[in-house]
């Protein structure tokens, strides 16, 4: 028997059973976006909502749309969202003061009310006939009567939404494309500028310290007069103060009275 | 159970994005919350084609699904053109179109 027949206008319990289950994850994922902080978590329950949604085409006899669904939204679209969260920085969460006074709460008593409307409307409302289901029109593949009707009586519409597909695409390009101001530096250029400036060494940076007992990268090298410069070492280790002291690592009994170093104590 | 729940649903769905549009100050949420509500109105025309026994009601879900990709790519290059300018992704440093 089939389990996505309807018999008295009621589903087949299984479907209820699913129906029960899935919802409720669903609506509390929905909510969850609302109240979230940071933007890839609003992503990550959008998807959970999504798949839901491809479950549920799939229990309303539309097996192909909820393929395309996991497809085309679960994997294209929150691709390209989660994409976009990168390029403009993970953690670009909300600002918390409004910019226009009681929207927000405006905002919540707004669509709490437009969601009473549709669901009462919903509510009243009869079809006046008994639920058909899709038994018949499915039952030589769903995929070839979507493909039926597609390309005899929505052909017009299939091509204008290609025009729409390519025009898009277009735009995307258009707008992501960024005019180049100045012309592309040469490499001779970039080598020019290079050595004018004074900030970084031309030669780099020198190393930190190799000792005989210790060659991380936490001990400063020496300059010639017996310093340790700072230039060889991490500002982070710096920072932390995690240096390690060069004067430890000094032979003890070389020239008596100067080795005691006060050179490390930075 | 009946087929309304289905549809139920999908006014739920659709109410949640509404409010999301309109509480969420991030402009990438705010096109998430779109989406949400774009997918709701989907499952109500799915839902509407097994009570009718009717087929077109997948391929406006179809149609859907085509004016939602188009409507992502272009929303998110504007995003980024935005983001590039002004450094920011809210919807509220965005009041002018010019810098």
């Amino acid at each position: 028997m089939n389990i996505a027949a309807i018999v008295n206008n009621q589903t087949q319990s299984p479907e209820a059973v699913l129906f029960f289950i899935l919802a409720p994850i669903m609506v509390l994922a929905a909510l969850g976006m609302l109240v979230v902080k940071k933007a890839v978590h609003s992503a990550l329950l959008l998807a959970v909502v999504m798949v839901g949604l491809a479950i549920f085409y799939i229990a309303n006899e539309a097996p192909f749309l909820g393929i395309v669904q996991v497809v085309v939204y679960t994997g294209a679209v929150m691709m390209l969202f989660l994409f976009i969260l990168m390029l403009v920085g993970v953690d670009s969460s909300d600002s918390i003061e409004e910019t226009i006074k009681g929207q927000r709460i405006g905002g919540v008593l707004g669509s709490v009310g437009v969601g009473f409307l549709l669901i009462s409307l919903l509510s009243r409302a009869e079809l006046g006939q008994d639920y058909v289901g899709l038994d018949l029109i499915n039952s030589e593949g769903n995929v070839q009567s979507i493909a039926k009707v597609l390309f005899t009586r929505y052909v017009w519409a299939f091509e204008v939404i290609s025009a729409l597909l390519i025009t898009a695409a277009l735009g995307a390009m258009v707008l992501a494309h960024r005019e180049r101001i100045l012309p592309r530096k040469s490499q001779r250029e970039l080598a020019a500028e290079r050595v004018r400036q004074t900030s970084i060494p031309v030669a780099g940076l020198p190393g930190p310290g190799t000792y005989a007992q210790h060659n991380a990268v936490d001990i400063p090298a020496l300059l010639p007069d017996g310093s340790p410069s700072d230039a060889s070492v991490s500002k982070v280790i710096a920072a932390r103060g995690e240096l390690a002291n060069p004067a430890n690592f000094r032979m003890k009994e070389s020239n008596g009275n100067s080795a005691n170093g006060e050179a490390g104590e930075e | 159970m009946s087929l309304d729940n289905y549809l139920y649903l999908s006014a739920l769905l659709f109410t949640i994005g509404a409010a999301g549009v309109l509480i969420r100050r991030n402009a990438i949420v705010v096109f998430m919350c779109i989406e949400l509500m774009l997918n709701a109105s989907n499952l109500a025309f799915v839902t509407f084609s097994r009570m009718h026994g009717n087929i077109d009601g997948q391929l406006f879900a179809f149609f859907t699904m085509v004016v939602a990709a188009c409507e992502v790519v272009v929303g998110l290059a504007i995003i980024v053109t935005i983001y590039r300018s002004r450094r920011s992704a809210s919807v509220d440093d965005a009041r002018l179109l010019k810098l």
